[in-house]
């Protein structure tokens, strides 16, 4: 601790702080433009300068350590001038479009702008950047709008560590894009949108479906079913003006409802399915791996509940709810994707069973279903392209739309959403156990997954106080745990004594360090939960902004509270599941099942 | 059936290309540090860096193409486009430029049909700018192949050019 001086004001800092910081905690604002905490610090826009006593030129406060005894002034007539000139040559390059521009209602741009009281800009001239990329399913690159302040390239290189974007050329031609001639649609990306969650402007963006959704929502001749993921309700509130954390389940169906929708469905329903599907895959590989080593006959074997084939005892298995770790995983990991669970993510299996199960329920002839995904991720976007994504030549999910576009369609509908009572989600696709909400935060899935495992193979509840798994709560990047098989029930008698060492990540940085481990013969889990966006889809890429640790932690707390508010809150207790099964698919990773709800996944080149 | 053709042995001389950039990239131990030195020497191996030497140099140190990329396209001595027979390099330098460089540099900009960095579709020429070459009292200048042309006459170019072939 230190004192220093911040205009004509004795204020104190801590050791590590940059006069940013200091500022900010002593309630002076500094503005800032290319700075976001934690994520990129670089000091690339100048926006944030002051004026330091003894230095030659201005310092930019984001970067600048804050030392004892310094004197800092940061709204002199010398500062405001160069914050305004900064401003205005970065305007030059800039359209000025915010009057029909998506962002205008939280461009930080813009704002800044209002911020400076810039009301002219002297330097008009020519513009150096005209791509708008359109190349991705999953995002949209507008060049134009780029104000260059490289918060994607600190995210796409350092937190996801993927490296899809990165400045090319220099000076005025300056661009940020994949490099080369190279489109997005064709690099290394794994659309998971977390560069549009940071992106100050219009310039990262998820690529539009509002329009088809209208229009489907307007084809008579169409029935247009919608579902919404685990994480939306715990978000969808904050664009209306609702605090994080805020949990809107209810005004979502109904909003859904009166948008048009005929039928209003939870992907947490298969949610509760997919943990069924990916518990017993879990248990099939671990089977077959004692078949192999000659601990269980295929007797005892054929006494379990398990999938007709048993998988390949691969192991550790890793989830694959999360598209755009799998689309990471096949372009950087392609020798390993035998580890990744066959699951189709939730939504898709919702998807396929809306146009199988429920049109022959319904009678509806399945080319006439509409299925629209409300999803926290723009990396779904890119999944419904998938080719292995169809069913008899019928594609599984017609149309996803992010968290922030139905907000925007909700608007565009003029419904009061605050003001809207609770309602339902339909049958038979409507009712969810509190491990389906889970799915939505990172350790979510596999919590959800030990729930049902364990009872299966012991027949008594998970072991741990509230069911929750704490060790692996929270957003630390890389978190583990491990239990052990006891007292097991006599036909599982081959995992009697079995410890369990499990692993849970979520931000692909985290996903590498597990994946090398595998490469290296060195891995020792037999189960790893993957999330592709840092804290799970609570933050995925397509999540109403500004998304940082403390709204994290908000969504996330939500979303234990929908759980254990719950009265059912294992899915294999799910009544309508159970049904599901009797009714139409047989057993778990049985032939129906399979054909419907397990896919494969395809190699792709790491440049 | 014996008909003279070199493609064979143009396959054999870019794989020995390769093979000596991964010899160049071991000694380099594949340090992402490194990465400036090993592209200089890919440079000087392949005469230019396409897209497809970059790539190789992404997959061997397992580098992101776009972090790549935006080095070679930062430093302006990096170049993707291969080089012609005879690099042209016209003066831009204060005395050139106020002496009609720039004029030089637009007549051969149309005779050659290429721009600045840029390499003619025959590979005869490269054309490059440069910042003095030493010659002010005798501009413009244009240096090709190093071997510096004074008080070049942009009416006259044709001429000087049909020197290389
Ligand atoms: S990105 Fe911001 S500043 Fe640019 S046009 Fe859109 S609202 Fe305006
Ligand atoms: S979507 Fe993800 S992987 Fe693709 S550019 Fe953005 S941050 Fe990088
Ligand atoms: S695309 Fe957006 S985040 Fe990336 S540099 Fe440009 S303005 Fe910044
Ligand atoms: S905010 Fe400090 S340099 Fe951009
Ligand atoms: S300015 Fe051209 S040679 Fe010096």
């Amino acid at each position: 601790m230190f004192t220093m001086t911040i205009n004509q004001q004795q204020v104190t800092a801590r050791e590590g702080e940059t006069i940013l910081e200091v500022a900010k905690r002593n309630h002076i604002q500094i503005p800032t433009l290319c700075h976001l905490e934690g994520i990129h610090q670089i000091g690339a826009c100048r926006i944030c300068v002051v004026e330091v006593e003894g230095a030659k030129s201005l310092m930019a406060s984001c970067v600048t350590p804050a030392t004892s005894g310094m004197v800092v002034r940061t709204h002199t007539p010398k500062v405001r001038k160069a914050r305004k000139v900064l401003y205005e040559l970065m305007l030059s390059d800039h359209p000025t479009d915010c009057l029909h521009c998506a962002r205008s209602h939280d461009c930080e741009f813009r704002q800044l702008g209002e911020v400076l009281q810039v009301d002219v800009s002297r330097f008009a001239g020519q513009r150096s950047k005209n791509l708008v990329d359109t190349s991705s399913a999953a995002i949209v690159r507008d060049n134009n709008k780029c104000i260059l302040c490289r918060r994607c390239v600190s995210v796409c290189n350092e937190i996801q560590g993927v490296g899809a974007l990165n400045a090319q050329n220099r000076g005025f031609g300056t661009s940020i894009s994949p490099g080369g001639d190279l489109l997005l649609g064709s690099a290394v990306c794994a659309a998971c949108g977390q560069c549009t969650l940071v992106c100050p402007v219009n310039a990262l963006k998820e690529k539009d479906a509002t329009k088809m959704v209208w229009d489907a929502l307007a084809d008579p001749e169409l029935t247009v079913v919608v579902q919404t993921a685990p994480a939306v309700r715990a978000a969808l509130g904050e664009p209306f003006g609702m605090p994080p954390g805020s949990l809107v389940t209810g005004k979502m169906a109904a909003a859904l409802r009166r948008m048009g929708f005929d039928a209003v469905f939870d992907t947490n329903f298969t949610a509760d399915l997919t943990i069924l599907e990916e518990g017993y895959e879990l248990l099939g590989r671990l089977a077959a791996g004692a078949l192999a080593n000659g601990a269980v006959t295929r007797e005892q074997l054929d006494t379990l509940n398990l999938p007709g084939h048993l998988p390949q005892p691969v192991l550790p298995m890793i989830t694959s709810c999360s598209p755009g770790w799998i689309k990471y995983a096949e372009h950087f990991y392609s020798p390993y994707l035998d580890h990744l669970s066959s699951c189709k993510s939730p939504h898709m299996m919702l998807g396929a069973l809306t146009k199988t199960w429920y049109a022959q329920k319904q009678g509806i002839d399945p080319k006439r279903l509409f299925v629209v995904s409300v999803m926290p991720c723009t990396a779904k976007k890119y999944e419904v392209t998938r080719p292995e994504m169809t069913t008899d030549g019928i594609a599984n999910v017609d149309a996803v739309l992010t968290t922030r576009e139905l907000a925007q369609m909700i608007r565009e509908a003029g419904i009061d959403f605050t003001h809207l009572p609770d309602e339902l989600f339909d049958s038979p696709m409507g009712l969810s156990t509190g491990a389906a909400d889970i799915f939505g935060v990172t350790g979510g899935v596999m919590e959800a997954a030990l729930r049902t495992v364990y009872e299966v193979v012991t027949g008594r509840e998970l072991p741990f106080e509230q069911l929750h798994v704490q060790p692996i709560v929270g957003l630390e990047r890389i978190k583990t745990a491990s239990f052990q098989f006891a007292d097991v029930k006599p036909e599982w008698s081959f995992l009697e004594g079995v410890t369990a060492r499990i692993a849970v990540t979520s931000g692909l940085a985290g996903a590498a360090h597990l994946l090398d481990e595998i490469a290296a013969g060195q891995s020792p889990y037999v189960f790893i939960e993957v999330m592709g966006c840092p804290g799970g889809c609570i933050s995925g890429g397509g999540q109403p902004r500004p998304v940082n640790d403390d709204v994290r932690r908000k969504r996330l707390e939500a979303i234990y509270r929908e759980d254990e508010g719950k009265p059912i809150r294992k899915s294999h207790e799910n009544p309508d599941i159970l049904t599901l099964y009797s009714e139409f698919l047989g057993s778990p990773g049985g032939h129906v099942a399979h054909n419907l709800l397990h896919t494969h996944y395809t190699v792709r080149s790491r440049t | 059936m014996a008909q003279h053709c070199d493609c064979q042995t143009a396959v054999i001389d870019e794989q020995k290309a390769y093979q000596t950039l991964m010899q160049v990239i071991e000694d380099y131990d594949r340090k992402p540090s490194n990465l400036i030195q090993i592209l200089h020497m890919a440079q000087a191996i392949f005469g230019y860096l396409p897209e497809k030497v970059q790539r190789f140099i992404c997959e061997q140190m397992e580098l992101p193409f776009s972090e790549v990329s935006g080095v070679v396209s930062f430093y302006s001595y990096f170049t993707t486009q291969p080089k012609g027979r005879h690099t042209i390099q016209v003066c831009l330098g204060t005395a050139c430029y106020v002496r009609g460089g720039k004029k030089v540099l637009d007549a051969l900009k149309g005779l050659l049909e290429i721009d600045v960095g840029e390499t003619t579709p025959d590979r005869r020429f490269s054309l490059e700018v440069k910042r003095c070459i030493g010659a002010c009292g005798l501009a413009p200048a244009v240096a090709i192949n190093n071997v510096v042309h004074k008080r070049v006459n942009p009416n006259k170019l044709q001429d000087m050019l049909s020197q290389y072939e």
